[in-house]
Protein backbone atom coordinates (compact mmCIF):
# COMPACT_ATOMS: atom_id res chain seq x y z
CA UNK A 1 0.00 0.00 0.00
CA UNK A 2 1.18 3.48 -0.50
CA UNK A 3 1.38 6.18 1.98
CA UNK A 4 -1.53 8.68 2.27
CA UNK A 5 -0.82 12.71 1.21
CA UNK A 6 1.79 14.57 3.43
CA UNK A 7 3.86 17.50 3.76
CA UNK A 8 7.53 17.17 3.65
CA UNK A 9 9.80 19.21 4.99
CA UNK A 10 13.56 19.50 4.79
CA UNK A 11 14.97 21.86 6.85
CA UNK A 12 18.36 22.92 6.48
CA UNK A 13 19.14 23.45 10.35
CA UNK A 14 18.13 21.79 13.92
CA UNK A 15 16.47 25.57 14.97
CA UNK A 16 14.67 25.21 11.64
CA UNK A 17 13.38 21.62 13.04
CA UNK A 18 12.71 22.77 16.23
CA UNK A 19 10.32 25.66 14.92
CA UNK A 20 8.47 23.18 13.06
CA UNK A 21 8.00 20.15 15.51
CA UNK A 22 4.64 19.96 16.62
CA UNK A 23 1.56 17.38 17.40
CA UNK A 24 0.92 17.36 13.48
CA UNK A 25 4.87 17.40 12.29
CA UNK A 26 6.74 14.35 13.13
CA UNK A 27 10.51 13.73 12.50
CA UNK A 28 11.97 11.60 9.83
CA UNK A 29 15.15 9.57 11.05
CA UNK A 30 15.95 6.53 9.23
CA UNK A 31 12.37 5.79 7.92
CA UNK A 32 12.31 2.39 9.10
CA UNK A 33 9.71 2.46 10.73
CA UNK A 34 8.03 5.07 10.35
CA UNK A 35 7.48 4.50 6.75
CA UNK A 36 6.28 1.07 7.18
CA UNK A 37 3.92 2.23 9.54
CA UNK A 38 2.76 5.39 6.84
CA UNK A 39 2.62 2.53 3.56
CA UNK A 40 0.59 0.30 5.98
CA UNK A 41 -1.21 3.67 6.82
CA UNK A 42 -0.99 3.67 10.74
CA UNK A 43 0.96 6.62 10.57
CA UNK A 44 -0.92 9.33 8.88
CA UNK A 45 1.28 12.37 9.52
CA UNK A 46 0.37 15.97 8.26
CA UNK A 47 3.84 17.23 7.77
CA UNK A 48 7.06 15.28 7.98
CA UNK A 49 10.14 17.15 8.96
CA UNK A 50 13.26 15.68 7.10
CA UNK A 51 16.20 15.35 9.76
CA UNK A 52 18.42 13.18 7.39
CA UNK A 53 20.64 17.00 6.01
CA UNK A 54 21.07 18.46 9.54
CA UNK A 55 24.37 18.96 10.53
CA UNK A 56 25.73 17.97 13.87
CA UNK A 57 22.97 15.38 14.61
CA UNK A 58 24.99 12.05 13.88
CA UNK A 59 28.38 10.73 15.11
CA UNK A 60 30.23 9.07 18.47
CA UNK A 61 32.15 11.41 20.36
CA UNK A 62 34.31 9.91 23.67
CA UNK A 63 33.18 12.08 26.61
CA UNK A 64 34.89 10.58 29.36
CA UNK A 65 33.24 8.52 31.27
CA UNK A 66 30.18 8.59 28.55
CA UNK A 67 29.84 8.26 25.01
CA UNK A 68 27.99 11.09 22.70
CA UNK A 69 26.05 8.78 20.16
CA UNK A 70 24.21 12.01 17.75
CA UNK A 71 20.64 11.03 17.28
CA UNK A 72 20.91 10.39 13.72
CA UNK A 73 23.94 7.84 13.91
CA UNK A 74 22.82 5.11 12.47
CA UNK A 75 23.08 1.38 12.72
CA UNK A 76 25.78 0.38 10.69
CA UNK A 77 27.84 3.22 11.81
CA UNK A 78 27.56 2.07 15.60
CA UNK A 79 28.48 -1.73 14.52
CA UNK A 80 31.62 -0.92 12.57
CA UNK A 81 32.68 2.10 15.31
CA UNK A 82 35.62 1.38 17.35
CA UNK A 83 34.63 3.70 20.19
CA UNK A 84 31.76 1.60 20.65
CA UNK A 85 33.78 -1.90 20.12
CA UNK A 86 36.11 -1.27 22.80
CA UNK A 87 33.39 0.71 25.08
CA UNK A 88 29.94 -0.52 24.88
CA UNK A 89 30.31 -4.14 24.08
CA UNK A 90 26.56 -4.94 24.59
CA UNK A 91 26.49 -2.96 21.32
CA UNK A 92 27.91 -5.74 19.46
CA UNK A 93 25.99 -8.41 21.03
CA UNK A 94 22.88 -6.77 20.18
CA UNK A 95 22.90 -5.23 16.96
CA UNK A 96 23.32 -7.46 14.64
CA UNK A 97 19.92 -9.04 15.87
CA UNK A 98 18.14 -5.47 15.31
CA UNK A 99 16.11 -6.37 11.47
CA UNK A 100 18.32 -6.91 8.45
CA UNK A 101 21.96 -5.44 7.08
CA UNK A 102 19.78 -2.74 4.19
CA UNK A 103 17.48 -1.79 7.34
CA UNK A 104 20.73 -0.74 9.70
CA UNK A 105 22.31 0.90 6.59
CA UNK A 106 19.55 3.77 7.74
CA UNK A 107 17.75 3.22 10.63
CA UNK A 108 19.03 5.47 13.60
CA UNK A 109 19.29 5.03 17.16
CA UNK A 110 16.92 8.00 18.19
CA UNK A 111 14.29 7.11 15.53
CA UNK A 112 14.16 3.60 17.70
CA UNK A 113 14.00 5.42 20.90
CA UNK A 114 11.65 7.68 19.77
CA UNK A 115 9.44 5.24 18.46
CA UNK A 116 9.82 2.95 21.48
CA UNK A 117 8.28 0.29 19.52
CA UNK A 118 7.55 -2.48 22.66
CA UNK A 119 9.41 -5.35 20.14
CA UNK A 120 12.48 -2.72 19.52
CA UNK A 121 15.55 -3.88 21.18
CA UNK A 122 17.47 -0.24 21.16
CA UNK A 123 15.38 0.76 24.64
CA UNK A 124 16.39 -2.54 26.12
CA UNK A 125 19.96 -1.60 25.65
CA UNK A 126 19.86 2.11 26.76
CA UNK A 127 17.80 0.99 30.03
CA UNK A 128 20.62 -1.89 31.05
CA UNK A 129 23.03 0.85 30.39
CA UNK A 130 21.85 3.23 32.21
CA UNK A 131 21.64 6.09 29.34
CA UNK A 132 20.33 9.11 29.03
CA UNK A 133 18.03 10.74 26.27
CA UNK A 134 19.06 14.24 25.46
CA UNK A 135 16.67 16.15 23.72
CA UNK A 136 16.15 19.58 22.52
CA UNK A 137 12.95 22.10 22.07
CA UNK A 138 12.16 25.82 21.51
CA UNK A 139 12.10 26.54 24.78
CA UNK A 140 15.86 24.37 25.67
CA UNK A 141 17.31 21.48 26.53
CA UNK A 142 16.49 18.57 29.39
CA UNK A 143 18.16 15.14 29.94
CA UNK A 144 16.14 12.13 30.50
CA UNK A 145 17.24 9.08 32.05
CA UNK A 146 16.27 6.01 30.19
CA UNK A 147 14.45 4.76 33.27
CA UNK A 148 11.86 7.35 33.00
CA UNK A 149 12.03 7.77 29.58
CA UNK A 150 9.91 4.68 27.80
CA UNK A 151 6.18 5.29 29.45
CA UNK A 152 4.10 2.59 27.11
CA UNK A 153 3.53 1.47 23.64
CA UNK A 154 4.91 4.08 21.32
CA UNK A 155 5.00 6.30 24.35
CA UNK A 156 7.80 7.99 25.46
CA UNK A 157 8.84 11.43 28.02
CA UNK A 158 9.23 13.19 24.83
CA UNK A 159 6.77 16.15 24.73
CA UNK A 160 5.24 16.94 20.63
CA UNK A 161 8.08 19.75 20.34
CA UNK A 162 11.00 17.68 21.35
CA UNK A 163 13.51 16.47 18.90
CA UNK A 164 16.05 13.67 20.91
CA UNK A 165 19.22 14.77 19.57
CA UNK A 166 22.22 12.92 21.12
CA UNK A 167 21.99 9.59 24.29
CA UNK A 168 24.52 9.37 26.29
CA UNK A 169 25.86 6.07 26.91
CA UNK A 170 28.35 5.27 29.95
CA UNK A 171 31.15 3.15 28.43
CA UNK A 172 32.91 0.66 29.41
CA UNK A 173 30.45 -1.73 31.24
CA UNK A 174 32.15 -4.83 30.12
CA UNK A 175 30.30 -7.71 32.02
CA UNK A 176 27.16 -7.51 29.37
CA UNK A 177 24.97 -10.09 27.75
CA UNK A 178 22.23 -10.37 25.19
CA UNK A 179 19.93 -13.13 23.73
CA UNK A 180 16.99 -12.58 21.71
CA UNK A 181 14.54 -15.17 19.93
CA UNK A 182 12.67 -14.35 16.55
CA UNK A 183 10.81 -16.94 14.19
CA UNK A 184 13.20 -15.67 11.77
CA UNK A 185 16.71 -13.82 11.34
CA UNK A 186 15.47 -10.43 11.29
CA UNK A 187 12.15 -10.43 12.49
CA UNK A 188 10.71 -8.84 15.51
CA UNK A 189 11.59 -10.67 18.51
CA UNK A 190 9.57 -12.73 20.40
CA UNK A 191 10.84 -11.96 23.38
CA UNK A 192 14.69 -10.97 24.69
CA UNK A 193 16.56 -10.09 27.21
CA UNK A 194 19.95 -7.62 28.15
CA UNK A 195 21.73 -7.42 30.95
CA UNK A 196 24.67 -6.11 32.58
CA UNK A 197 26.24 -6.51 35.75
CA UNK A 198 28.75 -4.43 36.43
CA UNK A 199 28.54 -1.69 38.44
CA UNK A 200 25.23 -2.94 39.13
CA UNK A 201 22.90 -5.47 37.71
CA UNK A 202 20.46 -4.41 35.53
CA UNK A 203 18.20 -6.68 33.47
CA UNK A 204 16.01 -5.11 30.87
CA UNK A 205 13.37 -7.16 28.40
CA UNK A 206 11.70 -6.26 25.25
CA UNK A 207 8.84 -7.90 23.23
CA UNK A 208 7.29 -8.55 26.89
CA UNK A 209 4.88 -6.17 27.40
CA UNK A 210 3.67 -2.50 26.03
CA UNK A 211 7.40 -1.27 26.19
CA UNK A 212 10.88 -2.36 27.15
CA UNK A 213 11.59 -2.65 31.09
CA UNK A 214 14.11 -3.49 33.70
CA UNK A 215 12.53 -6.33 36.52
CA UNK A 216 14.38 -5.45 40.03
CA UNK A 217 12.91 -8.65 41.22
CA UNK A 218 15.27 -10.11 39.26
CA UNK A 219 18.34 -8.00 39.01
CA UNK A 220 17.63 -8.60 43.32
CA UNK A 221 17.53 -12.28 42.55
CA UNK A 222 20.40 -12.95 40.62
CA UNK A 223 23.13 -14.63 40.19
CA UNK A 224 20.48 -17.58 41.88
CA UNK A 225 19.29 -17.90 37.96
CA UNK A 226 16.45 -20.04 38.73
CA UNK A 227 15.17 -16.92 41.52
CA UNK A 228 15.98 -14.39 38.56
CA UNK A 229 13.80 -16.28 36.22
CA UNK A 230 10.59 -17.51 39.26
CA UNK A 231 10.89 -13.27 39.41
CA UNK A 232 9.75 -12.58 35.87
CA UNK A 233 6.39 -13.48 36.78
CA UNK A 234 6.17 -9.36 37.63
CA UNK A 235 6.23 -8.34 33.78
CA UNK A 236 3.03 -7.86 32.55
CA UNK A 237 3.68 -10.26 29.43
CA UNK A 238 1.01 -8.69 26.52
CA UNK A 239 0.88 -11.43 23.54
CA UNK A 240 1.58 -10.01 19.96
CA UNK A 241 1.42 -11.57 16.52
CA UNK A 242 5.11 -13.68 17.35
CA UNK A 243 4.02 -15.32 20.61
CA UNK A 244 1.03 -14.88 23.11
CA UNK A 245 1.62 -13.91 26.63
CA UNK A 246 2.08 -17.77 28.19
CA UNK A 247 5.33 -18.41 25.69
CA UNK A 248 6.55 -14.86 26.06
CA UNK A 249 6.66 -15.77 29.91
CA UNK A 250 8.17 -19.34 29.12
CA UNK A 251 10.50 -17.64 26.53
CA UNK A 252 11.70 -15.19 28.99
CA UNK A 253 13.11 -17.90 31.62
CA UNK A 254 14.94 -18.90 28.10
CA UNK A 255 16.50 -16.02 26.83
CA UNK A 256 17.48 -14.78 30.46
CA UNK A 257 19.27 -18.36 31.20
CA UNK A 258 20.96 -18.03 27.71
CA UNK A 259 21.93 -14.54 27.91
CA UNK A 260 23.30 -15.25 31.38
CA UNK A 261 25.16 -18.29 29.68
CA UNK A 262 26.90 -16.06 26.83
CA UNK A 263 27.72 -13.24 28.88
CA UNK A 264 31.29 -11.31 28.43
CA UNK B 1 -3.00 17.69 -0.50
CA UNK B 2 0.76 17.40 -0.31
CA UNK B 3 2.09 18.64 -3.38
CA UNK B 4 5.12 17.82 -5.97
CA UNK B 5 8.74 18.84 -5.21
CA UNK B 6 11.51 18.58 -8.53
CA UNK B 7 14.27 16.69 -7.87
CA UNK B 8 17.61 16.39 -9.63
CA UNK B 9 19.55 13.27 -9.01
CA UNK B 10 21.57 10.59 -11.02
CA UNK B 11 20.74 6.99 -11.56
CA UNK B 12 22.86 4.94 -13.24
CA UNK B 13 25.42 7.64 -14.59
CA UNK B 14 22.32 9.41 -16.22
CA UNK B 15 21.44 12.74 -14.19
CA UNK B 16 17.96 12.76 -14.24
CA UNK B 17 15.21 15.96 -13.24
CA UNK B 18 11.79 15.09 -12.50
CA UNK B 19 9.19 16.43 -10.43
CA UNK B 20 7.90 14.26 -7.82
CA UNK B 21 4.73 13.76 -5.84
CA UNK B 22 6.35 13.79 -2.14
CA UNK B 23 4.68 11.14 -0.98
CA UNK B 24 6.04 8.86 -3.50
CA UNK B 25 8.65 6.10 -2.51
CA UNK B 26 11.90 5.66 -4.26
CA UNK B 27 11.60 2.27 -5.84
CA UNK B 28 8.30 3.84 -7.41
CA UNK B 29 10.01 6.74 -8.48
CA UNK B 30 12.37 4.60 -10.69
CA UNK B 31 10.30 2.06 -12.16
CA UNK B 32 6.92 4.59 -13.11
CA UNK B 33 8.90 7.36 -13.90
CA UNK B 34 12.29 5.89 -15.41
CA UNK B 35 11.06 3.27 -16.43
CA UNK B 36 13.48 1.20 -14.61
CA UNK B 37 11.53 -1.75 -13.75
CA UNK B 38 14.47 -4.14 -13.05
CA UNK B 39 13.79 -3.20 -9.16
CA UNK B 40 10.61 -5.07 -7.41
CA UNK B 41 8.14 -4.19 -5.31
CA UNK B 42 7.00 -6.76 -2.61
CA UNK B 43 6.04 -6.26 0.67
CA UNK B 44 6.49 -2.67 0.86
CA UNK B 45 7.28 -2.60 4.55
CA UNK B 46 11.62 -3.51 4.18
CA UNK B 47 10.86 -7.10 5.06
CA UNK B 48 11.46 -9.02 1.31
CA UNK B 49 14.30 -7.09 0.16
CA UNK B 50 13.28 -7.16 -3.47
CA UNK B 51 13.38 -3.66 -3.68
CA UNK B 52 16.88 -3.65 -2.31
CA UNK B 53 18.99 -1.17 -4.53
CA UNK B 54 22.16 1.43 -4.05
CA UNK B 55 22.30 5.20 -3.02
CA UNK B 56 25.20 6.64 -2.67
CA UNK B 57 27.18 3.15 -2.50
CA UNK B 58 24.67 1.72 0.20
CA UNK B 59 22.30 -0.56 -0.16
CA UNK B 60 18.82 0.24 1.16
CA UNK B 61 15.39 -0.47 0.77
CA UNK B 62 13.75 1.53 -2.58
CA UNK B 63 10.19 1.18 -0.98
CA UNK B 64 11.27 2.87 2.36
CA UNK B 65 12.66 6.01 1.39
CA UNK B 66 11.16 8.90 -0.33
CA UNK B 67 12.32 10.02 -3.73
CA UNK B 68 12.53 13.09 -2.75
CA UNK B 69 14.77 11.89 -0.19
CA UNK B 70 17.28 10.80 -2.72
CA UNK B 71 17.72 14.63 -4.38
CA UNK B 72 20.99 15.20 -4.94
CA UNK B 73 21.93 11.40 -4.49
CA UNK B 74 23.41 8.79 -6.89
CA UNK B 75 21.28 5.72 -7.17
CA UNK B 76 22.63 2.37 -9.03
CA UNK B 77 19.65 -0.32 -9.79
CA UNK B 78 20.16 -3.88 -11.35
CA UNK B 79 20.34 -1.99 -14.98
CA UNK B 80 23.84 -0.59 -14.02
CA UNK B 81 25.08 -4.06 -12.18
CA UNK B 82 26.84 -5.70 -15.52
CA UNK B 83 28.67 -2.06 -15.55
CA UNK B 84 30.69 -2.81 -12.17
CA UNK B 85 33.27 -5.52 -12.43
CA UNK B 86 32.26 -7.25 -9.88
CA UNK B 87 28.72 -7.12 -10.32
CA UNK B 88 29.28 -8.80 -13.64
CA UNK B 89 30.94 -11.33 -11.87
CA UNK B 90 28.25 -12.02 -9.21
CA UNK B 91 25.54 -12.16 -12.18
CA UNK B 92 27.30 -14.78 -13.96
CA UNK B 93 28.04 -17.18 -10.47
CA UNK B 94 24.25 -16.75 -10.32
CA UNK B 95 23.56 -18.09 -13.76
CA UNK B 96 26.63 -20.78 -13.14
CA UNK B 97 25.33 -21.75 -9.66
CA UNK B 98 21.04 -21.62 -10.77
CA UNK B 99 20.60 -19.15 -8.42
CA UNK B 100 17.73 -17.50 -9.39
CA UNK B 101 14.63 -19.10 -10.97
CA UNK B 102 11.73 -16.71 -11.44
CA UNK B 103 13.94 -13.87 -10.60
CA UNK B 104 11.91 -11.51 -8.39
CA UNK B 105 14.21 -11.52 -5.79
CA UNK B 106 17.14 -11.75 -7.88
CA UNK B 107 17.62 -8.03 -8.16
CA UNK B 108 17.50 -7.11 -4.45
CA UNK B 109 19.58 -10.09 -3.82
CA UNK B 110 22.31 -8.89 -6.18
CA UNK B 111 22.65 -5.73 -4.66
CA UNK B 112 23.11 -7.36 -1.26
CA UNK B 113 25.69 -9.82 -2.61
CA UNK B 114 27.35 -6.99 -3.93
CA UNK B 115 27.85 -4.93 -0.77
CA UNK B 116 28.76 -8.35 1.04
CA UNK B 117 31.42 -8.86 -1.23
CA UNK B 118 32.51 -5.12 -1.44
CA UNK B 119 32.83 -5.01 2.46
CA UNK B 120 35.20 -7.80 2.75
CA UNK B 121 32.67 -10.61 3.70
CA UNK B 122 33.82 -14.20 4.06
CA UNK B 123 33.04 -17.61 2.41
CA UNK B 124 31.70 -18.99 5.37
CA UNK B 125 28.00 -19.85 4.33
CA UNK B 126 26.78 -18.75 7.62
CA UNK B 127 27.80 -15.13 7.30
CA UNK B 128 26.44 -15.47 3.39
CA UNK B 129 22.89 -16.82 4.80
CA UNK B 130 23.10 -13.77 8.03
CA UNK B 131 23.79 -11.26 5.31
CA UNK B 132 21.12 -11.88 2.96
CA UNK B 133 18.92 -13.47 5.62
CA UNK B 134 16.78 -9.43 4.34
CA UNK B 135 16.41 -10.81 0.85
CA UNK B 136 13.59 -13.49 1.29
CA UNK B 137 13.57 -15.98 -2.30
CA UNK B 138 10.72 -18.55 -2.63
CA UNK B 139 11.71 -20.36 -5.46
CA UNK B 140 15.58 -21.59 -5.02
CA UNK B 141 15.48 -22.09 -1.44
CA UNK B 142 18.93 -20.47 -0.88
CA UNK B 143 21.60 -22.78 -1.55
CA UNK B 144 22.41 -21.77 -5.30
CA UNK B 145 22.63 -18.61 -4.01
CA UNK B 146 24.70 -19.04 -1.62
CA UNK B 147 27.11 -21.01 -3.62
CA UNK B 148 27.07 -18.11 -6.16
CA UNK B 149 28.14 -15.79 -3.38
CA UNK B 150 30.69 -18.23 -1.93
CA UNK B 151 32.39 -18.92 -5.21
CA UNK B 152 32.85 -15.14 -5.92
CA UNK B 153 34.30 -14.56 -2.70
CA UNK B 154 36.87 -16.92 -3.19
CA UNK B 155 37.64 -16.33 -6.63
CA UNK B 156 38.58 -12.75 -5.19
CA UNK B 157 40.87 -14.06 -2.22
Amino acid sequence: MKAAEFYYERPETLEDVLALLSDDAIPLAGGQSLMPMMNFRMARPEILIDLNRIAGLSGIADEGTDLRIGAMTRYVDLMSSDLIRAHVPLFGLALPHIAHAAIRNRGTIGGSLALADPAAEMPALLLTLGGTICVQSRSGAREIPADAFFLGAYETALEPDELITSVLVPKDRMQVGFHELARRHGDYAMVGVAISLQPQILVAFFSVSDRAERVPDAEAALPDLDAAVSALDAIAFLGDQNADANTKRYLAGVVLRRAVEGMT
Amino acid sequence: MSGTRQITLTVNGDVETRVVPVRQNLVDFLRHNLGLTGSHVGCEHGVCGACTLQVDGTMIRGCLMLAVQADGSEIQTIEAMSGDPLGARLQQAFRTRNALQCGFCTPGMLASALEYVRMGGSADRHAIRDHISGNYCRCTGYQAIVDAIADVVEDAT
